[in-house]
């Protein structure tokens, strides 16, 4: 019988972009049990909703997190707008489609380059960056920045674009393509990376359906967990296909966001084509009087945004119950049984957010 | 397995140089919208102070008596809540950054009325 070993990993550490400190019990090479603790950027973001208006607060929801920072504020806004009955114009649900859909672009190709940092290989990691370079042109053009974009509002969206912008995205769009599916050629067909990620990591359905796992983790297993197809947004007038892959394992991961990049560029084509013409924002009176769970689909899974008011323009409450805390059980779970060289493209296959999961 | 699978971006690489700016010698165009820097225009100020209550992260200082409009450029987070809301609309969003500072209280821009 081995000795059993404690090894810590993070919080600060090569392969993670935020922090996250695990405790890794060990015998031999293989992890027994995995003790995850955070909290090392909370920064009370939550209990702000008392100190601030509820117009003011969608700019702090914007900045709950870097990557999906339209998605809170979508999440937010929504469940604003249902509390106070704010019939929100079709123009306006149509541009949150386009620019969520390419928050997800931008979120998937970086984490494609940050897993393929996590398991050595350097050129494609700069070349995944190189190309979500130009989601961010795009955003920058569109909203004024690159990655906290605050375009949204209650009532509506702050930006419109014109019908040349939009057909410039969707041809920008068709260039990336291409360059995206020669990225992907390597990460399907390599043989060093299907070594590193096939078999590894992996999780039933059934385990993935009874650890609460969401998103990519949980559609890799097997299950068509998508929240775009309950139909928030502009979603409902378009066809959303969840993308499932069976495998399970961290392979299987990456393949399921490889082809959700290719549906988000579809998707935006299909709202471009759609869209309406008409105002992209209606005046909001009164104040928030009653509670909503707002649910929608970020790049990592689905995420909760629940809003109290009690009719002062203050809200009483306001929580986020976001894609990496439901999936870190399904992690540990993971994570034991697995080889200690495993750790950092597994708990990268999560794609762990960690100032979403601590606000 | 297929060989050569990168050789086209390889060649792409090679050919095209680096994808990174130049910095000094090519400096950053930004778009006509971006988000740098609030500016004020102090003569049309009316000194109401609906700005700095909405800032999100308190970098306005509104002096009504004397007179001072006063913003702390490490503070502001570029969101445009203040453009927005200005009554007189003398507030401005530039599209160009406020330029690095080595201290924390370099970042302070105070403007008063009638000083230009």
């Amino acid at each position: 019988m081995a000795h059993k070993n404690i090894i810590p990993f993070g919080p600060q550490h090569p392969v993670l972009p935020e922090p996250i400190h695990f405790e890794l019990v060990t015998e031999d090479e293989k992890i027994i049990d995995a003790i995850p603790s955070i909290s090392y950027v909370h920064r009370g973001l939550e209990r702000l909703v008392e100190k601030r208006d509820f117009i003011d607060y969608v700019h702090i929801a914007d900045r709950i997190c870097g990557l999906c920072s339209f998605m809170h504020c979508l999440g937010y806004c929504q469940a604003v707008e249902e509390i106070m009955a704010i019939q929100v114009p079709e123009r306006a649900l149509y541009l949150r489609t386009i620019w969520a859909e390419l928050s997800r672009i931008h979120s998937h190709i970086f984490w494609l380059g940050v897993a393929a940092d996590a398991f050595g290989f350097e050129s494609l990691f700069m070349q995944s960056l190189r190309l979500r370079e130009s989601v961010l042109d795009i955003f920058e053009e569109t909203t004024g920045a690159r990655v906290i974009l605050g375009v949204c509002k209650v009532g509506g969206v702050r930006r419109d674009m014109d019908a040349e912008t939009l057909e410039g995205i969707v041809n920008r769009l068709t260039t990336m393509k291409g360059d995206l599916e020669e990225l992907s050629t390597v990460f399907i067909n390599d043989y060093s990376i299907k070594h590193r990620l096939a078999g590894v990591g992996f999780i039933s359905k059934e385990d993935a359906y009874a650890l609460g796992c969401v998103g990519p983790m949980a559609r890799a297993s097997g299950l068509a967990l998508d929240m775009r197809t309950i139909g928030y947004a502009a979603y409902k007038y378009l066809d959303v296909e969840p993308m499932v892959e069976s495998a399970g394992d961290c392979y299987a991961r990456c393949l399921v966001r490889i082809r959700e990049n290719f549906h988000s560029i579809d998707l935006i084509r299909q709202a471009v084509s759609k869209i309406p013409e008409g105002p992209v924002d209606v005046k909001v009176k009164g104040t928030p009087n009653g509670e909503y769970f707002s649910r929608i689909e970020q790049p990592r899974g689905e995420v909760i945004h629940y809003v109290k008011g009690n009719g002062s323009k203050f809200l009483q409450r306001f929580r986020v119950r976001v894609p990496t805390f439901s999936n870190i059980p399904a992690m540990i779970k993971v994570l034991k049984g697995s080889d200690v060289a495993d750790v950092p493209n597994i708990i990268l296959t999560l794609d762990p957010c960690i100032s979403c999961t601590e606000r | 397995m297929k060989w050569f699978t990168m050789t086209k971006t390889v060649t792409k690489n090679l050919v095209n140089g680096p994808s990174t700016l130049m910095y000094p010698k090519r400096k950053r165009v930004f778009t006509k919208i971006t988000r740098g820097r609030v500016e004020n225009d102090i003569d049309k100020c009316i000194f109401c102070s609906i700005c700095s209550k909405r800032c999100p992260t308190y970098a306005l200082v509104v002096t009504k008596e004397s007179k001072e409009w006063e913003i702390d450029c490490l503070k502001c987070c570029t969101c445009n809540l203040c453009v927005e809301v200005c009554p007189k609309k003398c507030l401005s969003m530039d599209n160009h950054y406020s330029p690095p500072v080595t201290e924390k209280t370099m970042g302070i821009h105070k403007q008063k009325a009638g000083s230009k």
